[in-house]
This record gives C-alpha cells, sequence and structure tokens, in this order.
C-alpha cells in the first residue's frame, strides 16, 4: 500500500505529517511511502533526508495524491492556488484521508470528499481513552502550544522569566497565571518553572490540582465549591455564581502577574471570555497576554486571532499557529501519531478498517464515502481512568495496619491465667529450675530490645551470627563427651559437636565475608 | 576450674553475645559486633572444655572436622545461595538439639526428687521435639531454596487437623516417655522424634516460595528456642541466654517479614496462603487494569537516565537471578559522576531473606550509604526523575494502597508511580510471585523494558558509556 505525504498548503504552516523518522516506522510496518517534494522543508528536513531512508521523492503535488492510496495530512484539505484544484479532487477514488479535519465546521468539504468515496478519519476526533493516548494529536499539539506559548510571552516581556541576584542589584522573578490546566496548561507551567518564572494556576476541575503542584505551579481556589469535571477530560460550562467568583479572581491576580497564558476551552462552544479589556488594562505596562483559545474566539476580550496587538503597554498575543511554529517537533510528534494509529489499523499487511475499535469508531467520519455519525457520547468506557482521590493514594491503609486492640476482659484474662500458671509452677518447680526460668525470660527481654535496633540492612548478617551463636549447643555435646568412646552417650555428642562446629566456623566466617562488603 | 568462676566466664560470654547483636545496629559497629560473638564463644568453648572435659579425643577430632567443613561452605557460598546456607546451618542446630538431648536423656544422673526428674524429662521432650522439627522443617526449606523441592505448596486435606493430631500423638508420646521406668523411655523418645520431624517437613511443605523469608527466618527463632530448650535441661545458663537471643531475634525478623508482606503470622506458620482463596487468585473477573503497556527501548532508557537529576532503582531477586547487580551499580557510578543523585530502593521483602537484597549490592560494592530502606525513601519519590524497577513486581503495586479486592491489599510497597517516569524491567508480562496483576505497568508514566535483565543492564551501560566518552571528547 502506497502512503502519500503532501506538502501542506496553507500559508504559514510549516508542520508535514512525517518525518524521516516515521516514514522509517511507516516503512517498516510494510507501507511503500513518497513525499511530495519540499514538504518538510518548513519542518527543517530536505527531500535528499527522505529518499536515504527509501522514500519516493515526488516533484508534484498531482501526481503524488494521484498515486498514494492513503493520504497522511496535517491541514484539512482546501483550495490548491497554484493548481487551482481543490485538494479533495486529487485525492484518488476510494483513497483514505488521515488528517485534522474539524468535520463540524467543514461539512462542505466533506461532501466533497464523499463524493471521491473517500474513507476519512479525522486526528482531532480520535476518542481520549488510555489507549487511544499514543494517537492522541490534540494532546501532542496542545503540549508544544503551551510550551511555545510561554517562548512567545519571554520574548515579548522585556525582563527576565528567572530572579538573580547580580553584582549590580535585585531582579525579581516574573509572575505567571496560567488558566486551565489541561495538556497545554500543564506544558505551559513546565516550561515557565524551567525558566526560573513563579507559576499560580487555575482550573474548575479540582482533580488537576495535584497535577498543577507536582508541576511545581500553585493551585489558586476560589471558595465556591464546583466540580466542573466534563465528559472527555474537558471542562464544562460553570454556574454564574461560580463565574463571577472566578472572574472576581482573576481581577485581582491581573494586577498582580505579568504574564497570563490562558487556554480554556468547552467543547463545541465559543471560549469563554476570562479577561476583560478592564483587567487588561489594569495590568502592568509590558505585561504579556499569551490567548491559546484565540482560534476559538479567545479567552481575553482583546485577542485578535492569528494577531499581536497591544493595549496600554499590555501585549495580547492571539497566534493561532503555535504548534506550527516548533515545526520539526510538531512534526515529529504529530507524524508518530498518525504512525501508531496506522499500525492499530494492521499495518500494510492487515490494513482494514474496524469500525468495532473505539479508536476508529471514534476517528472516523467518511467510510468509503458514507458519512458515519459520532459514536453516542454515553459510553462511560471513553472516559479516561478517574484519578484517583489522592486521600486512597496516600492512606497506607490503616484498617489493616493497625493491630487490633484486645479486649480489655479478655486481656485481663490473659494476665490471670499467666499469674495462675507462675503461681502453680513456683510451688512445685524445684528452685534451681525458678532460677534458669528467670534467666530464660530476662534473657529474651534483652534480645528483643537488642535486635529491633539492628539495621534492617543487617537482617541477613544478623541471621548468619545468630546462627553462629546458636551453634553454642556445643557446650551441651562437650558436657557430655566425656565418657569412654563406647558408650552411646559419647558418640551422640561428638557428632552434635561436629554438627555445632560447622554453624560456628560457618556462620562466623561467612558474617565477616559479608560484612566486609559493607562499604561507603 | 571452680564452678563460680566457670559461671562468670559464661556471664561474659553472654553478654559478649549481646554486644555482638548490639553492634550489628550500624554498618560502621557490625564487624566490631562480629568479633565479640567470636570472642564469646571461644571464651565459652575455652572454659567448658577447661571445666568440664576430662578426655579431649573424640572432642578435638569433632572440632577439627565441623570447623573445616564449616569453613568450606563459608568460603564457597554465592551470596545469591545465602538463604540455602542459613537454611541448612539451622538443621544442623536443629539435629545437634535432638542429640544432646537424647545424649543427656542417656547419661542421666539420678534426681534429688520426683519433680526434678519429670521436669528434666519434660526439658528433653520439649528440646528434643523442637529440634526435630527444625531439623526437618529446615532441610525442607533448603530444598525448597534450592528448587529441589518443588516450591508450590503443598496443601493435603485436612492439614491443621493432621498437624493437631500429630502434635496430640508427640504428646501422648512423650507422657509414655515420662512414665517409663529408668532408660526404657529410649523407645517413645524416638518415636516422638520421628512424629516431630514429620511435623516439619508437613509444615514447611505447606508453605509457599514467597513465604520462604518468613519460614527462614521463623526456623532460626526455633533452632534458638531448641538451644534454650538444651539449656534448660543441662542447667547450662549460657545456653539458655544464647537460645533466647537466637530465639527472639528469629522471631522478630519473622514479625518483620510478615508485616512487610501483609500476611497474619498464624496463616504463615499453619500454611497455605494464596491457595486458601478459590485456586487461582491471578485472574479475577472484571478487575481487568484498563489502559496499555508503553515499551520502551534500552537507548531510550539511557537517554531518560542522562537527562535525570534524581534517580532511584529498585532492585528485586530478579535483578540477582540475572547477575544484573554489577552493571547496575556501573550505572549508578556513572551517572553519580555526572552529578546526578542515584539511590537504591529496599523492600523489606525484596531478596529471599531479610536483608538479603542489601547483602547483594554490598558485594556489587554499591556503597551502603545510598542504599535505602523503604520508609527512607517513600516520601522522595514526587521528586525523583527516574525509577529504575529491575526484576521486581508485587513490592511496587500501587493495587496494594488502593486495590481492595487485591490480594496484597494492605502490603506497604515501595510508591514508585509518583516519580515523573518509572521505568520496569521485565523478561515479559507474567505476574510476580503472588500471581497478582500488576496496575503500575499501565500507568501514563510507566515505560517497559522487556527482555533479560542482564542484557537490557548491559545494553543501557554501553549506551551510558558511549555518550560519556563523546561528551568527553568534545
Amino acid at each position: 500500500m502506497k502512503i502519500g505525504i503532501p506538502k501542506e498548503i496553507r500559508p504559514g504552516e510549516r508542520r508535514v505529517a512525517a518525518t524521516p523518522e516515521t516514514v522509517s516506522r511507516l516503512l517498516k510496518l510494510g507501507f511503500e511511502v513518497a513525499v511530495q517534494s519540499q514538504a518538510g522543508a518548513g519542518a527543517s528536513f530536505d527531500d535528499a533526508e527522505y529518499s536515504a531512508i527509501g522514500a519516493t521523492v515526488v516533484p508534484s503535488a498531482s501526481e503524488l495524491w494521484g498515486q498514494a492510496e492513503i493520504v497522511l495530512k496535517v491541514q484539512p484539505p482546501e483550495l490548491n492556488p497554484e493548481l487551482g484544484v481543490h485538494e479533495a479532487e486529487l485525492l484518488r477514488e476510494g483513497a483514505t484521508l488521515v488528517s485534522f479535519i474539524w468535520p463540524a465546521k467543514n461539512g462542505e468539504l466533506l461532501d466533497r470528499l464523499a463524493a471521491r468515496r473517500a474513507t476519512v478519519l479525522a486526528m482531532d476526533q480520535v476518542p481520549r481513552i488510555t489507549r487511544a493516548q499514543k494517537m492522541d494529536a490534540l494532546s501532542s499539539m496542545a503540549n508544544i502550544a503551551g510550551y511555545r506559548a510561554v517562548i512567545e510571552a519571554a520574548s515579548f516581556y522585556g525582563r527576565f522569566f528567572t530572579g538573580q541576584m547580580t553584582a549590580a542589584g535585585k531582579v525579581p522573578p516574573a509572575k505567571v497565571l496560567v488558566i486551565g490546566a489541561g495538556v497545554a496548561g500543564l506544558a505551559a507551567i513546565g516550561a515557565a518553572r524551567g525558566l526560573g518564572a513563579i507559576v499560580r494556576a487555575f482550573d474548575t476541575r479540582a482533580e488537576v490540582r495535584e497535577q498543577i503542584q507536582s508541576m511545581g505551579a500553585e493551585f489558586l481556589e476560589v471558595s465556591i465549591k464546583e466540580e466542573g469535571s466534563g465528559s472527555g477530560g474537558y471542562a464544562k460550562t460553570m454556574s454564574p455564581e461560580f463565574i463571577a467568583a472566578e472572574m472576581a479572581l482573576f481581577a485581582k491576580q491581573a494586577k498582580e502577574v505579568d504574564i497570563i497564558i490562558t487556554t480554556a476551552l468547552v467543547p463545541g462552544k465559543p471560549a469563554p471570555v476570562l479577561l476583560t479589556e478592564e483587567m487588561v488594562s489594569s495590568m502592568r505596562q509590558g505585561s504579556v497576554i499569551v490567548d491559546l483559545a484565540a482560534e476559538a474566539g479567545g479567552n481575553c476580550a482583546l485577542t485578535r486571532p492569528g494577531e499581536v496587538m497591544t493595549h496600554h503597554g499590555v501585549t495580547v498575543i492571539g497566534y493561532v499557529d503555535l504548534p506550527s511554529r516548533l515545526a520539526p517537533t510538531a512534526s515529529q510528534l504529530y507524524g508518530s501519531n498518525l504512525t501508531h494509529l496506522l499500525a492499530d489499523m494492521g499495518g500494510a499487511k492487515s490494513w482494514h478498517v474496524d469500525l468495532e475499535d473505539a479508536v476508529v469508531r471514534g476517528a472516523i467520519v467518511l467510510h468509503e464515502g458514507q458519512r458515519v455519525l459520532p459514536p453516542p457520547k454515553s459510553a462511560p468506557a471513553n472516559l479516561p481512568p478517574a484519578p484517583k482521590p489522592p486521600a486512597s493514594i496516600q492512606a497506607p491503609a490503616p484498617d489493616v495496619a493497625k493491630v487490633p486492640e484486645t479486649h480489655p476482659v479478655r486481656r485481663a484474662a490473659f494476665v490471670l491465667v499467666g499469674a495462675a500458671l507462675l503461681g502453680a509452677l513456683g510451688l512445685v518447680a524445684p528452685k534451681e529450675f525458678v532460677s534458669h526460668l528467670t534467666v530464660f525470660v530476662l534473657a529474651c527481654f534483652v534480645g528483643w530490645q537488642v535486635v529491633w535496633n539492628v539495621t534492617p540492612a543487617l537482617h541477613t548478617p544478623l541471621m548468619s551470627v545468630t546462627n553462629a551463636i546458636s551453634g553454642i549447643i556445643l557446650v551441651g555435646g562437650m558436657l557430655q563427651i566425656s565418657g569412654p568412646l563406647s558408650s552411646s552417650v559419647t558418640l551422640l555428642s561428638a557428632a552434635a559437636v561436629l554438627l555445632a562446629t560447622i554453624n560456628i566456623s560457618g556462620g562466623f566466617w561467612v558474617t565477616t565475608r559479608m560484612l566486609r562488603m559493607f562499604q561507603r | 576450674m571452680p564452678d563460680s568462676l566457670s559461671t562468670l566466664a559464661y556471664l561474659v560470654a553472654g553478654v559478649l553475645f549481646i554486644l555482638s547483636l548490639g553492634g550489628l545496629s550500624t554498618q560502621k559497629t557490625a564487624r566490631r559486633g562480629n568479633a565479640f560473638g567470636i570472642a564469646g564463644m571461644l571464651l565459652a568453648l575455652g572454659v567448658t572444655a577447661l571445666g568440664h572435659v576430662t578426655s579431649f579425643g573424640a572432642l578435638a577430632v569433632a572440632v577439627a572436622v565441623g570447623s573445616l567443613i564449616g569453613a568450606a561452605l563459608a568460603v564457597r557460598v554465592e551470596m545469591t545461595s545465602m538463604p540455602e546456607l542459613v537454611a541448612v546451618l539451622h538443621s544442623f542446630v536443629g539435629m545437634a538439639a535432638v542429640l544432646v538431648g537424647i545424649a543427656s536423656y542417656l547419661g542421666a544422673r539420678s534426681y534429688a526428687n520426683h519433680a526434678e526428674g519429670v521436669i528434666h524429662a519434660v526439658e528433653v521432650c520439649v528440646g528434643v521435639f523442637v529440634g526435630a522439627l527444625t531439623f526437618t522443617g529446615s532441610i525442607v526449606a533448603f530444598g525448597k531454596l534450592r528448587g529441589v523441592v518443588r516450591s508450590k505448596p503443598l496443601l493435603l486435606p485436612g492439614r491443621h487437623l493432621l498437624n493437631l493430631g500429630l502434635v496430640t500423638v508427640a504428646v501422648l508420646l512423650g507422657a509414655q516417655f515420662l512414665a517409663a521406668p529408668g532408660n526404657t523411655g529410649l523407645i517413645p523418645l524416638l518415636i516422638m522424634t520421628g512424629v516431630a520431624g514429620i511435623v516439619g517437613v508437613h509444615l514447611v511443605l505447606a508453605i509457599g516460595g514467597a513465604d520462604m523469608p518468613v519460614v527462614v527466618s521463623m526456623l532460626n527463632s526455633y533452632s534458638g528456642w531448641a538451644a534454650a530448650a538444651a539449656g534448660f535441661m543441662l542447667e547450662n545458663d549460657l545456653l539458655i541466654i544464647t537460645g533466647a537471643l537466637v530465639g527472639s531475634s528469629g522471631a522478630i525478623l519473622s514479625y518483620i517479614m510478615c508485616k512487610a508482606m501483609n500476611r497474619s503470622f498464624l496463616s504463615v506458620i499453619f500454611g497455605g496462603f494464596g491457595a486458601d482463596e478459590g485456586s487461582a487468585p491471578a485472574k479475577r473477573e472484571g478487575a481487568e487494569v484498563p489502559g496499555e503497556v508503553v515499551p520502551v527501548s534500552a537507548a531510550e532508557t539511557a537517554l531518560l537516565l542522562r537527562d535525570a537529576k534524581q534517580v532511584v532503582v529498585v532492585p528485586g531477586y530478579g535483578m540477582a537471578v540475572a547477575h544484573a547487580q554489577y552493571p547496575v551499580y556501573e550505572i549508578a557510578a556513572l551517572l553519580i559522576k555526572q552529578g546526578i543523585k542515584v539511590r537504591f530502593a529496599i523492600h523489606p521483602v525484596a531478596g529471599r531473606l531479610p536483608g538479603h537484597m542489601n547483602v547483594l549490592l554490598a558485594e556489587a560494592k554499591v556503597p551502603y550509604d545510598i542504599v535505602l530502606e523503604m520508609e527512607e525513601i517513600n516520601e522522595d519519590f514526587p521528586h525523583t526523575d527516574v525509577v529504575l524497577v529491575i526484576g521486581a513486581n508485587d513490592i511496587v503495586n500501587p493495587g496494594a494502597l488502593d486495590d481492595k479486592s487485591s490480594p496484597i491489599y494492605g502490603m506497604p510497597v515501595l510508591e514508585v508511580w509518583k516519580a515523573k517516569t518509572t521505568i520496569v524491567m521485565k523478561r515479559s508480562m507474567a505476574s510476580g510471585y503472588a500471581g497478582v496483576e500488576n496496575p503500575l505497568f499501565f500507568r501514563d508514566n510507566t515505560r517497559m523494558l522487556f527482555g533479560d535483565a542482564k542484557k537490557n543492564v548491559d545494553a543501557i551501560l554501553t549506551e551510558l558509556r558511549s555518550a560519556a566518552a563523546s561528551a568527553a571528547a568534545e
């Protein structure tokens, strides 16, 4: 089967659907791969690299589309201005297209593809289930966007991120607020922390608190308790009271922080406006806002999608192509996502479109030209496993670890029985026995105290040394060994002495050997 | 030699033994402790020889032969085979206790009154019983550790009743022995010894391979009690003190092991853990772990390690079996040289003896101050970048903390999943000793490095070395 990798034609798009590395994996899966000339140029991969690992480099777009049975793309097909043809028309009859599609807003595109009897898998529709994580292109891209957002912010921000104590004086660290701790938000937290900034983060979903804290950011809270988890790991729309409290928090934070990175998206709806013009005005001159929700309208009232604007000295960045600005990495991750999907669908050898498979079922929008409606959302299996409440992870199972308390009556009974037995023994036992018993009991207590102090690292030497000293039973043999050689007592004793000596010499020797190994 | 003098010498020997165990509280004082033990032993033997022995021929031969055998065993034993050596040494103590007991009965003097005679006879009975049980139990434990005896628990129907019956028979025989006039009690005594031996065999046969650390420490305890019993029948305080020390030491070790494995002591002694609840606890309906295993290559592992700031290595017995501890330490040394903080985390049951893993690491020259116990390191995992789990399974199972239906629920474990990345080296996806599914393998931040531990570790080491070499060349 032949895979085609066309050059992306969307202006400003620098990513490519396969890098030389992912092409070699596709080849291993048994596919043939054709790459359009200059397809990887924007992501710094030249044609020679592709041909060196075994891909065919095809000079023109029409030729490439014409021969590919599976086309891998980044952006949805669109009109090719050079050829004057829509890419959907270039696709072979009955071929398969894997790409970002955004079916909800691209109805017309789907009609065109349906006319080609195409099978279309939308990478933006891959369900967010655990098994599909390696194919989750949205997460890959969000991760890059979060990282890049910090880099963009840093380049527009006229100060250090990290605080420094220099000979010339003190430089305070930048304060960064991240709103929305999804994949992008967490990546932004990580990147900003890496640059040395003080990072705070807010999210309506309480379950991400631990993740935020584990990345080294402070988790901001509003006083109202409301759980914001929606389906598929996204947030849902919150109540008016909650939003009011949230806005008050942002207004307060806006006066304090230098950088705000917003990532709040509610699926299928315009992005919520979280930063009003007033809040932006209240920020310090030179502050930077990066709006990762720009494409969906923006979280900031002033955001202009695709542009950078300034207002009262505050820069508002509304880039919608952040992943493309990190083209080599973005291409590598996206290409890997695609490779995993193709491997999951059987590779070249056992390729088939299995509509029973949860991942394929979620991603497919056209099957041989027929519209496939999105799967019902209710299936609970589609949810990622809910993070366990932290309490159950940290509490070391107190109900099991605790030694059950003995009932007081039973305890009293034990004491009484013990006392009675001792009393009875005292009446009949000879004096010598009692004195030996005293020694025995005291020795048990001494042993108990001493052995608890032994470090667990030395428990094996402890066993071998106790082995050696329990050879003291040798004394028992010696006390009885002095009779005539023929007597059974002497022979038995000699045998006992022999065995006990093995213990003594073996035990001490091996202990010495072991202890010699323990070195700092 | 006057009696008081030898008694005082015994007292000193006893104190030396206590100091010997006390010395083991830290690695620094441990060797001095061992020296105290040797000194105590020599003192005790010297005093006994001078004070009580009149003909030295048999003694000299026995001591010479015994010392040579012991030394030969100690010099040759591999550190991975320590459990076997310990088990076999227990069996010698057990056997010696039996022999001393029988000899003591045969060589009995007359007693001032009846009570004294009865007490002596009871002491002989108890000593011989515990000794015989220790002897056969240790032999079976040795066999299981060696792999000569099947490590799966042998579960006879009604085994508790069987044990009870055997003990009853032993008690009846003991009573007959007590009642027998003169030396005619020998036959019941010998039969009782045999019965005790069967009890020992049966007890240990019923215990699964995973519980061997508990069994060995339990037998350690028994061997101590056997020595103490011999002390009672020979009216020798030194034997009593030493037996009590050893007995309580073994008991503590068994207790620690049981706690670390979340077993009740009784259920281990009477055997059959993991087989009580149905036939196969491994596969439980509806308990399928969600998610997917993400494999990783040795080269990628090396990359992760190089980029880390803090690394924790969690070794399991699988590492020792593969002899991977040496290259593992080389990896650790290489990383430490590059300024990365590397430590080892030891679970109490990581080896097949208490503290076994520490010895195996010490043998590979791992400095003991970077080897930490579970309690010392568990809270550091959230700040750790990479955890390397080598040949361990149950001791890193998060199900033990949060899955109430897991058979190992409640067992304390190393919380490796709290680290940024956990790399698990494993031969295959098989479950561990306890046969329990491990959700760790399916976590998002877990990567699996499949294959032979030694080969994988060597591959990582090669990668790291070449990276270090090229870094030095630049």
